[in-house]
């Protein structure tokens, strides 16, 4: 097998070895204080699923507000399959997150199944409603704990959700660029930026908005067992739709199909309510007006300019200091 | 069997509430013929390239494509077919790169699964570069290898016009729909342009449907053409001939 190492990748990899070693460093050594070392654990669930959502808000273009579905159906199957495996943590810990994943994956190759006519507010409305209607079931399924939800899922310490939750984020993230840069992945661009033509062309368009919900969900499934295992336990009060329009919050504001963007805005998201405790009660009052400003700001052509001229500027100065520095060499 | 016409229309025709936008057309055209379809505004000549490529569905006729009909099959059975086409009103795919809306063409060529491409094994890595290949060579055709990287809505408008007639021919078509082509194009451009459409149906055998408004461009490189009016067909035959008919040039004229 051939593997194609270039400057960016190994770039990549180094980075990401970087950044785990100095937050294992900051754990071990307990220069994080522990309100902060949970927070890390929390940001790489939400990482995934902004990650997730995404993918059918970003490259599809669908309006989905019903994520917090296949979290839950996720965090449910991997919890409920940990709990009564009584396996070592370390491989219940995997056999869950696969778990999970994959009825995440089966739920939503159905919903989506489901939903394949509707598009634009519509599409929005009846996600939503499927959230509603999962956490709804998920209530009355014996086995399952009611209202009351499933307790005592096996725990990480801190250090350990840390190295999962990282190596969960750094598994999606390589998904997702492989993915988007796949034949597939170029498809569902092109069925976002023109259905018409999109079909002109011998694409199957059903075929594909079902593949993209199905791989999305079975990320949001993955981080809905580590919230299980982060948290040790999972009730359906954990999964209202208020999860969905977070996770839309942070796809949003991080840009629509960037996947660098979602990581950042989750980050900032997650960490910044705990970082100003005070203003935590304000949480969705700044999320609505964040999400509305940027709507509005991201739908005028006068802003877009703006945006890109100053990026066109951006670029230009970064290529004057690079000029520079070659010429220094 | 090959005298068997690469398109066969009999009797197709819509009616859009009353409306007979397109109504009992019948046309033939031969293997590696290129063909025109032209008529004043509103004639129906888009209908027609719509009904053939299964946006919409005929209320009356059939058509075949090289001896398949293919009448009541939808857009994407349509293009499997053979069947590509370009639009009047110009669709790309406006975010991605030049190139990708080529390769996005190429997709159904290629057969590595979800799986493949995720873990980026051997025959994803065979195929992208198969299609890079394939791709930047039919850019070249359309003097685009240049503008590969580009933001396909970042082209002038005539390089879009190109790159959609690049992307059609992606998907390996046996007969090519080009719904006006040099709408909006100077007259160097235009000519330009005809010059790529001949290239083509030399270098890849091409069978050509084409939608134009101008009657001197027609006349330049159809050697048939049928002539629509109020959804019904005015003329039909050797283009020299059909628009010398009086007929024809009192509806382009008005009356
Ligand atoms: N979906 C539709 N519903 C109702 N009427 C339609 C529809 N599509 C086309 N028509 C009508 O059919 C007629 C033919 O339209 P068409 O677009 O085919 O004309 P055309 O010959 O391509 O004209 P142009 O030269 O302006 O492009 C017009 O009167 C148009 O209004
Ligand atoms: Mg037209």
């Amino acid at each position: 097998m051939k593997i194609k190492f270039n400057r960016k990748m190994i770039g990549s990899v180094i980075a990401a070895i970087a950044i785990y070693a100095v937050i294992a460093i900051l754990i071990l050594t307990g220069i994080l204080p522990r309100s902060m070392q949970s927070l890390v654990v929390k940001i790489s669930y939400y990482v995934v699923l902004a990650l997730s959502l995404n993918l059918i808000v970003g490259f599809l273009g669908d309006l989905s507000l019903g994520h917090a579905a296949f979290y839950a159906v996720g965090a449910y199957a991997g919890c409920a399959f940990a709990l009564y495996s009584g396996l070592p943590l370390i491989p219940n810990f995997i056999i869950s997150l696969l778990i999970g994943g994959i009825s995440a994956a089966i739920i939503g190759f159905l919903i989506s199944c489901a939903i394949l006519k509707l598009r634009g507010d519509y599409l929005a409305i009846v996600t939503l409603a499927f959230g509603e209607f999962i956490r709804s079931i998920v209530k009355i399924i014996p086995g399952l704990g009611g209202t009351k939800g499933l307790t005592g899922v096996p725990s990480f310490d801190r250090f350990e959700g840390f190295t999962f939750g990282y190596a969960v984020v750094i598994i999606v993230i390589i998904i997702l660029c492989n993915f988007t840069n796949s034949r597939h992945g170029r498809t569902i661009t092109a069925i976002r930026d023109n259905a018409i033509a999109a079909e002109s062309v011998g694409i199957n368009i059903k075929r594909y908005k079902v593949l993209v919900f199905t791989v999305s969900s079975f990320m949001a499934g993955m981080a809905g067992v580590l919230f299980g295992f982060y948290k040790t336990s999972v009730e359906p009060a954990d999964f209202t739709y208020n999860v969905s329009i977070e996770v839309l919050v942070m796809v949003v504001l991080g840009g629509m199909g960037s996947l660098k963007g979602s990581v950042i805005a989750a980050i900032i998201i997650v960490a910044l309510p705990e970082l100003l405790r005070e203003a935590a009660a304000y949480r969705m009052l700044i999320y609505a007006i964040a999400l509305i400003t940027m709507m509005m700001l991201n739908s005028s052509p006068k802003f877009a300019a703006l945006k890109a001229k100053a990026l066109d500027r951006l670029y230009s100065v970064r290529e004057s200091i690079t000029a520079v520095f070659k010429r220094a060499k | 069997m090959s005298n068997t016409p690469m398109l066969k229309v009999e009797n197709l025709g819509i009616t859009f509430g009353g409306l007979k936008a397109v109504d009992n057309l019948s046309l033939s055209i031969e293997k590696r013929e290129l063909y025109g379809l032209i008529g004043p505004n509103g004639a129906g000549k888009t209908t027609v390239f719509n009904l053939l490529t299964g946006v919409y569905k005929p209320t009356t006729g059939t058509f075949c494509l090289d001896g398949e009909e293919l009448t009541g099959k939808n857009s994407v059975e349509i293009n499997r077919r053979g069947i590509a086409r370009t639009f009047q009103n110009i669709r790309l795919f406006g975010q991605m790169s030049v190139l990708d809306n080529v390769k996005v063409g190429l997709s159904n060529s290629a057969h590595y699964n979800v799986f493949e491409g995720i873990l980026r094994l051997p025959r994803y890595h065979r195929e992208e570069t198969e299609m890079n290949e394939r791709a930047m060579s039919l850019l070249s055709v359309f003097g685009l290898d240049g503008e590969y990287a580009y933001k396909a809505s970042n082209l002038p408008y005539g390089k879009q016009r190109k790159l959609e007639i690049a992307r059609a021919m992606a998907t390996s078509p046996k007969l090519l729909l080009l719904d006006e082509p040099a709408a909006g194009m100077n007259p160097n451009e235009t000519a330009e342009l005809m010059e790529t459409i001949r290239f083509v149906r030399e270098k890849f055998d091409m069978t050509i449907l084409l939608i134009e408004h101008d009657m001197k461009l027609v006349s330049g490189i159809c050697e048939n053409v049928t002539v629509l009016n109020f959804g019904t067909v005015l003329a039909s035959g050797k283009t020299d001939k059909v628009l010398d008919n009086p007929k024809v040039i009192t509806a382009y004229l008005g009356e």
